[in-house]
Order: structure tokens, then C-alpha cells, then sequence
């Protein structure tokens, strides 16, 4: 008796998101099978590691995560150049954080000068975040997306409640966006509809469903992005941009990932086990559809680009 | 679900007559309305525009290839006019229909075959329209038997259970949804089902309020495709949002626009 075929047919696929311009430019999404089963669909592209650098020196980031960075962090183009030459960043992600109204209120001009240094230094997509400051957000990022007019970045996030100006702007200056949700795959699809009604072509966004460290209600965003993939895969267009994952931040606040040895004498070193959370959070989010990760620490940037490499090539 | 646009039969008069002096124009504004109000497969039908029913389909069926490459079902009861359609429209198929008895299903099916098409399977044979769920049931074994045997995958067979007007046969709708749930275990996979709606609600007051609340009914129980005008809003929005109830599609504020996206 012959074995029944069980695999899955999907009439959908991920939407193809092109970012940067020219010989650096980076081509995320394209499946048309939930991650890795290469006997049911293509993955014509592969998951990328993006490196998160800041605009203002961090205050409040663990020794871990600062070392690497000794002596670059106070000027963001070599901090750039640094993940790019020395930790194989495939993307560099810019964080506005300086210019929040509680943490330093710089103004536009700053953040200009930052996102343009860095823009000109480098040959990878560029991807800003803007504070996360719905008002400051909206004077400065339609700023940032005219100055970088051509260049093609990906800029975040839109929200279900802010999304008019960004839209606006990424419109204007050609660029991409990230929409973002809380863990809601209802809100998810709403924002995706509300940016495409306002005229923003869905193949120029990514999504953001909120994606937490591992041990915070991770199963729940694990099931978020694959139940949003399933519908994908079976046609559900407002459900096929690619899924971004904001790994680094997320996982360097949580105590599993920084409490000092002192603290936490059971837990092993903290220069070991910070990496190891950040690569396991980065891997499983990696097995439910993430196309694009935000990361920290050289150590899991590495771990991660390996794991994605030795997948790609499985058969 | 999938609904397969009703609107091009030559039962129609802008139809009939676009037949009658072979005028593509109205035939394709039909068929890219359809398309555009939701309608993923668009059904093909010559009716009673003329009796050159062969010719008639192939003209029909290049008319509507012309503008889309949907799938297309070709809606004939002339072996003939069937053959003609299905060559003339290459791939992406289904036929509509055949009758469940074995001389009508011997015909048909090795045809399904060679075109790799679907095939809708009536709920008749030749003592009529079965009234019990029992014998509904029965049709559609032998019909999926009988594909079996013509090695027609079950994939590619839809069962029509055949919907009885409500104000003759009242009696009727219940035993249909019935007979769907039961028809939808008959097999692993399942069988598709299909249903015309229009039958339902003949000579009644309120035909449309009376189609789309038994489609409702319907895809809670199981039911896959409609042959429906799918330029009928509130019946594309009482499918949309049924589906949406069977958790077939994810709940967002803007789910119906999502849906048109």
C-alpha cells in the first residue's frame, strides 16, 4: 500500500520585502512553507541578523552586552562599522532612544545627524526605530525619512493608534515600515489594514507582534506568529509581510539574561549565560516564522547566523 | 469559501443575447464583476441561448479565458457541450455537473480524468432527489466509490446535495445539513460540498434574506463552495463573516476589507 501523501498545499505565500539599495541590498521573506519544510514549499530567503546599535552611549546596558562595544559606543557610525566588520551584522538597526522626552528629549537635528553619519558609513540595509514617544516620534521621523530619501530603510513602528505621520512619510521618501501590534494578532491585522487603506503598498511592510524574551509568556508569541504564518500560507493577504523580531532589547532586560553571579550563584556566568538567552530566544523565534532579528551581543549573532546557515542548507 | 460567480448562463438576457450575436463585451464585463466582488471560480453556461450548446460553450469558455485564468466551471448537462467546454478552457476545472446514478457517472467521470478537472456529483439518481438523509448519503458513497474506480482523486469530487425550495419542501433544509455533516465524514479526506442557493427560495417574498441565512447554516456545518451572484453584498458578507465564526480566518476590527484587499 502505497503511503498517503500528507504534506501541505498552501495557496499562499510571505510577501518578498526588498531593503537597501543597490549591491546591499537585502531581500527578506518569499516562503511559501511554515519554517524549514523544505519538502512543502520554498525558502528562497534566508532569516537575516540585524545589529542593534543606539544613538546615545547606552546607561543602562549590562557589562555583557557593553564590552564588545569598548570605545565606540559614544559615536554610532563606528559602533555601526564595528558590528558590521568585526560581528558580521547583516543589517543595522538604529534607536532613537535619545531623543525620548525622558531620556535626554534630543532634538530632531541629533537625530538626524546620527541617522545620516551612520547611513553614509555603511553598506547594509538601514533600519530606524524612533522612540517609542508617540508626539516626539512624529516631529522627528518624518524628518529622518526625508533625509533618507533613496535609500530605501525600513522605519518603526506604526501602531494602531500613531500610524498616519510615519505612513506619510515612508510614502513619501520610498522607504519601508514596520507595523506593530501588543501580542494581538487581531490588532496585527487591523494595523496592516488601517496602513494599507491610508495607500501604503503591503509589500513594503514588516510586521512587529511584540516578541518578549524566552520565560515571559514566550509560547504565546511563539503561537502569535505561527497561527499569523498559517493564515498566511492559506491566503490571508493582510497576514503575509514578513516578521521582524526585536530580540536584543527584549531580551536584555529580563534578570535570566543580566543578574550578576552575585546574585544569582546558581545561574552560571552571566557573560555566558546572557548570549545563551538571547540565541535561544532568537532560535525558537526563528522556528515560527521570524525573517528578520534584531540582536545584541556578538556572541549571539554568531550562534545565530550559524544555527540559520547549517538550516538553510538541511537537504 | 469558495464561491463560483453564477451570473454567466444563458439564461440571462444580457447573456442570451451576447451569445445570440457573439459579443465578448458584456460576457467578460460579467466575468471581471464577478471576479472583482469576490468570486473565485465563475460558472460557465450556455442555457437556453441556443442549441448549438457545443459551439455555444467553446465561444463562451474563449470569451471568459480571454480576461481570466480562474477556474472555471462549465456548467452543461450535454456531454458534449462538456468535452467542448473543457477542452476549450485548458486547466484549472471543474465540471458541472453529473448526475449521481452509475450511466451518468460512467460518463463523466473518465472525463474528469483525462482533464484532471472536479467534478460536481448531484445528489439524483434515477429515482429522483432522495428526501431522507439516509439516501442522500447512499448517492454520495456510490458516487465517491465510483470515483475511486474511475481513479478520480476524492479531492476532485464536490457533492451536491440539492437544495429543494423551502415553500414546497419544507422539511428539506434541516435533513440537508444533515446530510452534509455526515457526507463530510464519508471519507478521509473529505469530499467538497457545493450547494446552489437560488432553488431554495423559488417564488418565495424574501429569496435573498432566505439564501443567506441557510449558507450561513451551511458552513457551520461543513459546507465548501456556493454557486452564487457573487455581486450580492450582503451574501458575500454573510459568507465572510460566517467563516470568520468557524474561526477560519482571524478576527481583526476590519475583517471585511480585509477580505476585498
Amino acid at each position: 500500500m502505497p503511503l498517503p501523501d500528507v504534506t501541505e498545499k498552501w495557496s499562499g505565500s510571505i510577501n518578498e520585502v526588498v531593503l537597501g539599495t543597490g549591491e546591499g541590498s537585502i531581500t527578506v521573506g518569499g516562503q511559501s512553507t511554515l519554517p524549514f519544510l523544505d519538502f512543502e514549499g520554498a525558502t528562497p530567503n534566508k532569516t537575516i541578523v540585524a545589529m542593534e546599535i543606539l544613538d546615545t552611549a547606552p546607561t543602562e546596558w549590562s557589562e555583557v552586552t557593553t564590552d564588545p562595544f569598548d570605545g565606540v559606543m559614544n559615536d554610532p557610525v563606528e559602533w555601526a562599522q564595528k558590528c558590521i566588520e568585526d560581528y558580521g551584522a547583516e543589517m543595522i538597526c538604529v534607536s532613537l532612544n535619545g531623543i525620548h522626552p525622558d531620556f535626554g528629549d534630543l532634538p530632531a537635528e541629533h537625530a538626524l545627524k546620527v541617522v545620516d553619519s551612520v547611513a553614509n558609513a555603511i553598506d547594509v540595509p538601514l533600519m530606524i526605530w524612533g522612540s517609542g514617544n508617540a508626539d516626539k516620534d512624529n516631529t522627528v521621523m518624518p524628518l529622518v525619512a526625508e533625509a533618507l530619501k533613496g535609500k530605501n530603510a525600513l522605519l518603526g513602528s506604526a501602531d494602531e493608534g500613531n500610524y498616519k505621520t510615519l505612513v506619510a512619510a515612508c510614502q513619501m521618501a520610498g522607504h519601508n515600515i514596520i507595523t506593530e501590534s501588543p501580542c494581538d494578532i487581531n490588532i496585527a491585522k487591523q494595523v496592516n489594514i488601517l496602513v494599507t487603506d491610508d495607500g501604503f503598498p503591503l509589500d513594503r511592510i514588516v510586521m512587529y507582534p511584540t516578541t518578549g524574551a524566552l520565560g515571559y509568556g514566550f509560547e504565546y508569541i511563539y503561537t502569535i506568529i505561527e497561527r499569523g504564518r498559517l493564515a498566511a500560507l492559506s491566503g490571508d493577504k493582510m497576514m503575509s509581510p514578513p516578521v521582524i523580531c526585536r530580540v536584543g532589547p527584549e531580551v536584555w532586560r529580563v534578570k535570566e539574561a543580566t543578574a550578576p553571579l552575585a546574585d544569582q550563584p546558581n545561574w552560571g556566568d552571566p557573560s555566558e549565560r546572557g548570549p545563551m538567552w538571547e540565541s535561544l530566544t532568537a532560535g525558537t523565534l526563528l522556528m515560527c516564522g521570524g525573517d528578520i532579528m534584531i540582536m545584541r551581543h556578538p556572541q549571539a549573532v554568531k550562534n545565530m547566523k550559524q544555527l540559520i546557515g547549517e538550516l538553510m542548507n538541511v537537504g | 469559501m469558495d464561491v463560483i460567480g453564477e451570473r454567466i448562463n444563458g439564461m440571462y438576457t444580457d447573456i442570451k443575447k451576447a451569445i445570440q450575436v457573439k459579443d465578448k463585451g458584456p460576457v467578460q464585463e460579467t466575468a471581471q464583476k464577478q471576479i472583482e466582488a469576490g468570486a473565485s471560480v465563475l460558472d460557465i453556461n450556455v442555457g437556453p441561448a441556443t442549441t448549438e450548446k457545443a459551439d455555444a460553450m467553446v465561444w463562451l469558455v474563449e470569451a471568459v479565458r480571454e480576461v481570466t485564468d480562474m477556474t472555471l466551471a462549465i456548467d452543461t448537462a450535454s456531454l458534449a457541450a462538456m468535452k467542448a467546454g473543457l477542452e476549450a478552457a485548458g486547466g484549472s476545472l471543474i465540471m458541472n455537473s453529473s448526475k449521481g446514478d452509475a450511466k451518468s457517472l460512467d460518463k463523466f467521470l473518465p472525463l474528469a480524468k483525462e482533464h484532471n478537472a472536479s467534478i460536481i456529483i448531484l445528489n439524483i439518481n434515477e429515482e429522483g432527489v432522495p428526501s431522507d438523509v439516509d439516501n442522500r448519503v447512499a448517492i454520495s458513497m456510490f458516487g465517491l466509490a465510483k470515483a475511486m474506480e474511475y481513479e478520480v482523486p476524492i479531492e476532485h469530487v464536490i457533492i451536491d446535495p440539492i437544495i429543494l425550495p423551502v415553500n414546497v419542501a419544507q422539511d428539506q433544509p434541516q435533513k440537508i445539513l444533515d446530510a452534509i455533516s455526515q457526507i463530510k465524514t464519508l471519507s478521509d479526506p473529505a469530499p467538497r460540498m457545493v450547494c446552489g442557493l437560488s432553488n431554495l427560495s423559488q417564488k418565495c417574498s424574501n429569496p435573498k434574506l432566505i439564501n443567506r441565512t441557510f449558507l450561513a447554516m451551511c458552513i457551520a456545518n461543513g459546507m465548501d463552495m456556493v454557486i452564487a451572484d457573487a455581486t450580492d453584498k450582503e451574501l458575500m458578507e454573510t459568507i465572510i463573516t460566517s467563516e470568520l465564526l468557524m474561526n477560519k480566518s482571524i478576527y481583526c476590527d476590519g475583517y471585511l476589507e480585509a477580505y476585498y484587499a
